[in-house]
This record gives C-alpha cells, structure tokens and sequence, in this order.
C-alpha cells in the first residue's frame, strides 16, 4: 500500500481537521465529533443532514453550505457513522423547523441512521428521512435488500438543499427529495480498485484487460467482469442500462453527471460526457445541465458513473439555484 | 486479573482482534471487506471501557455497556446488530454474577430477537442469524436434558459451526453481499463467522475456568 497518510486510524480525524482549516467560511467543526455543519446557517429552514463512510471526498462534507446540506457526518472509510455521530449533527443543525436525512440504501446506514433518529425523536426533534437508491446495476427484487444509492445522491442534496433554502416545510421538502430518487438513475464501472488504508490491500483484483461493469462506490463486486472496451462501448452499456430502466422521450429534459470515482482523469469524464450526450441527442432528449468531476469518490479507484435525472419544471428551476459549498458552487 | 465477566469478555475481544483478517477478507469477497477492522476497532474500544468494570460482577450491566460501546464504534451494519444484540442480553442477565444456562438461553434468545428486529432479517439470508439460530436450537437441546452450561454451549458452537459452512451453499439476500444474488454462492459469511468466534471464545474460557 502506497498512500500519504500518517496513521490509518487517524486518517478520518485528520482529514476533517484538513477540510475545516480549508473552508472555513462553510464549515465548522461539532468538537468531539467527525460532524461537520455549515457556518453560517439561516435561523429558520428545514435542515439537511447527509453522510456514510468516508472516503468518497467531497461527498458528503464537501456539499455543506448554503443550497445543499446543513450537517455531514463521516464514518470510518467506507463504513456508516455510529448513530451518536449522526444523532449529534442533527442536534447541532436542528433549528425548530425539523431535519431531514439523506441516507444510501446500505443495511448499514440505514440502520446507524434510524438509530439516531430514535435518539432524536426521543428529544423533541422532528426528523424524518429518505433513502437514495439510483444504482440500477442491482436488480430491484425481493432477493436484495433493494438498491444501492451512489452518485445520484449529489443530485438529490443539490435539489433538496435547494428546496429546503425557500423556507419550505419538512413534508414539502422530503416530497421534492422523493421526487429527485424516483426520478434519478446511475450505473458505474471500475477500472481499477481501491486500497482502504485499515486493510491495507486492494479490495478486489483486476487483470490488466479487465474491468468490473455495476460495482459499488464501496468496491464491491459488480454485476460482472469484462474485457477492456473503448470509452464509447462501455458508455454505450451502461446508458444502456440505465434508460432500459427509465424510458425517457422525445423533447423531455434531463440533468447529466458524469462523475470520476477517485483516479479517472477528467480527461477521460468529458470523453465519456461527449458520448453520453451523443447518445441522449440522438434519442432527442434534451440535456439541461451537465456536471462532470469528481463528485462522489472511491479513494483512488479508478472508473466512473454515469447518472441521469429526469426534470420536469420543478426539479429543473432547484436544479439551477444557487449553490455555494465547498465542492459546488453555482449562481 | 479481573473477576469472571471481565475475563470472559477479554477472551471474546481477544478472538474477534485475533481473526481480523480473516473476517475481512471473508467480507472482501462478497461485501465490502470492512467486517474485521469494524469488529476489532468495536472490541478494542470495549476492551478500553471494560478497564473501568474490571471488578463488576452484574453481567447485565457489563453486557450493557459493551452494547452501548460498540454501537457507537463499530458502524455499518454489525455495529447495531451486534450492539443490539448485547444490549439486549442485557436484560436477563441483570443482577447476575454467573452464567447458568438459564441465564445464557435467555440471553442468547434475548440477542437473537434483537438482531432479527434491527436488522429485518431472517434465518437463510447468508448473515450472522444463520449461525446463532442454530446454536441457539442447539443450546436448548442440551438444556432439555439438563446438560451444564458448559456442554450445552459445546453444541451451540458446533452448530454454529454448521450454520457458518450452511452460509457457503446459499446466495444472500441481506446485507450488501446480497448485490452478487447467486454470485455469492460458495462464500461463507463473514457475519456467522463472526458470531461463531465469539461463541467459541465464550466456550473456551468457561472450559478454562470451570
């Protein structure tokens, strides 16, 4: 393992200290905790609290300021926060209009976030959640716990952050949070995988000509391996997938993010961006908004995903509003 | 040397921080390979807090603790299953000072519910239950016949055994193995293993201080 770090166990607690002296002007640190919430936040919105394993940089920290979320706990690398974490973040943004948690179907977050929901409720604080789930390399059937969430998850704190910053309540809020998961798919591929600093050794193996097709940003196994392809084919495939999931027409509107997992160069993103539009342009589909970058991480896997989000007028206006976070910024 | 409870749950951390490998690497080929450095990061964390309880006699309150001491360690998804699980061994355990098999069903029944209840699970899903259910039958087999604790924990371990090699031969459903469905199948769950260890480290100290 080759990595510039000091100790594997202080890698999460030295980050923090790293990201806080960093932005400042976003974001502060919940002392004794590995809870970061926005500096300056207004008195009166829904708050939002995301977070999961660390290791996925800028996600989720990355994403706190105005427009997006309010609190982000980080876990150990790739593992859920403990539900005393979250439960502090929610502690820390609620402000009497209640809290919303942006959770990915992982049994582990899932649970470590119900638990903090528990202690929260048991104080007072209104808190309810939702659960992203845009991973359409899992099959969606009752031999899996149901979907992973991914990537997608930047598009659902982008609107949701959005909605939440009009003063909107917490029913209005998770609503417009529901619509972004129906509404949003993303299928990714690896070429490469990643070392988790505790372990010390890659996660999974690749041959040279090989590449792993639906993996998960945890580095589990995805739906298959294949040989090597051109950017183009393995886009083509994985686009593929996801409108055989989520049949789009003529004339509607989408928002495209092309995002790298760690170690793609964004070279490679805007090559595999020039296809997507490629493909979307030739079905007539209209693309809205395009991001392309390292959005949501795998340490240094290399490898990329693609998520598509249908607009309608709604998502589309909180689509473009303004954002100003440590990782997305846009007026 | 601390007194019974102490020693007993040294022994369990011992073993869990022994096999951190292996339960990562079982948990690498078809999960996430996080489960021994989550489980170890747990048990030396619960071995730090048992420093203060070094006298405590109430298994109750011991279990609570460590309950409580992982939950907010581990994370993923074996920190509230297993945290669960102490907590609610916790229950009828209060007030004891040693493990009769009485005590230890109720606790090992206790646990079980726990985990089935946070974790929405079932036997045959490739996950720890696929251990501890058997060993929990297995336990009360023994105890109809009136065996010690001692020999009614020996088959609760060998059927926990059974139960880990039983995870090879089925495709998961819970947990995030159960994104390879059929592609899981001939790996052995990295959950079960995990229970089985600990029931096994549980055994060998009640053997050694009997």
């Amino acid at each position: 393992m080759k990595k510039v770090i000091n100790v594997p166990e202080q890698v999460v607690e030295e980050m923090l200290q790293g990201m806080v002296l960093a932005h400042p002007q976003y974001v502060k640190r919940i002392e004794g905790f590995d809870v970061l919430v926005r500096a300056n936040a207004p008195e009166s919105k829904v708050a939002l609290v995301s977070g999961g394993g660390s290791g996925h940089e800028p996600s989720h920290a990355g994403f706190v300021g105005r427009g997006m979320l309010d609190g982000a706990v980080a876990g150990a690398v790739f593992t859920s926060p403990t539900p005393d974490q979250v439960y502090e973040a929610v502690k820390a943004v609620d402000n009497g209009k209640g809290v919303l948690l942006i959770i990915k179907n992982y049994s582990g977050d899932v649970m470590n976030f119900e638990m903090a929901i528990e202690m929260a409720e048991a104080d007072g604080i209104v808190v309810d959640k939702v659960i992203v789930n845009d991973d359409v390399a899992v099959e969606n059937s009752t031999w899996t716990i149901g979907r992973r969430g991914i990537a997608g998850t930047v598009l659902v704190h982008k609107i949701t952050g959005a909605k939440a910053e009009t003063g909107a309540d917490l029913a209005e809020v998770k609503r417009v949070a529901e619509k972004v998961i129906s509404n949003v798919r993303s299928m990714g591929m690896a070429l490469a995988p990643c070392t988790v600093p505790a372990a010390g050794k890659p996660s999974f193996i690749l041959e040279d000509n090989e590449i792993e097709i639906g993996m998960g940003i945890h580095g589990e196994p995805g739906t298959h391996r294949e040989a090597l392809r051109s950017a183009d084919e393995i886009t083509d495939h994985l686009v593929d997938k996801i409108l055989a999931d989520m049949p789009l027409g003529t004339g509607e509107e989408v928002a495209v993010l092309i995002n790298g997992l760690g170690a793609t160069p964004l070279m490679e993103l805007y090559v595999i961006n020039r296809k997507v539009a490629a493909i979307l342009g030739d079905k007539g589909i209209k693309i809205a908004k395009t991001y392309v970058g390292n959005y949501m991480t795998s340490l240094e896997m290399a490898g990329f995903s693609v998520s598509i989000l249908k607009l309608d007028d709604e998502l589309k206006e909180l689509l473009f509003a303004a954002a100003d976070t440590p990782a997305l910024v846009q007026f | 040397m601390g007194g019974y409870i102490f020693e007993a749950i040294n022994t369990i951390g011992k073993a869990i921080i022994r096999d951190k490998q292996m339960l990562t690497d079982l948990d690498a080929a078809i999960g996430d390979g996080d489960h021994g450095i989550n489980m170890a990061r747990g048990f030396e964390a619960v071995q730090a807090k048992m420093q203060a309880l070094e006298a405590e006699t109430d298994i109750g309150k011991v279990m609570k603790t460590i309950g409580m001491t992982l939950i907010s360690s581990v994370g993923g998804a074996s920190g509230p299953l297993y945290g669960t699980a102490f907590l609610r061994a916790a229950g009828p355990s209060q007030g004891k000072t040693k493990l009769d098999t009485d005590t230890a069903s109720l606790m090992l029944a206790a646990a079980i519910t726990g985990i089935k209840e946070r974790g929405k699970a079932i036997r045959g899903e490739k996950t720890m239950l696929d251990a501890l259910e058997p060993a929990y039958d297995a336990f009360m087999e023994g105890a109809k016949v009136n065996k010690t604790v001692i020999e009614c924990l020996e088959l609760a371990c060998n059927a926990a055994q059974e139960g880990v090699e039983f995870t090879k031969t089925i495709a998961a459903t819970k947990g995030r193995a159960s994104y390879l469905g059929e592609r899981s199948i001939g790996h052995q769950d990295a959950g079960a293993t995990s229970s089985y260890i600990m029931l096994h480290a549980l055994l060998e100290f009640l053997r050694g201080n009997n």
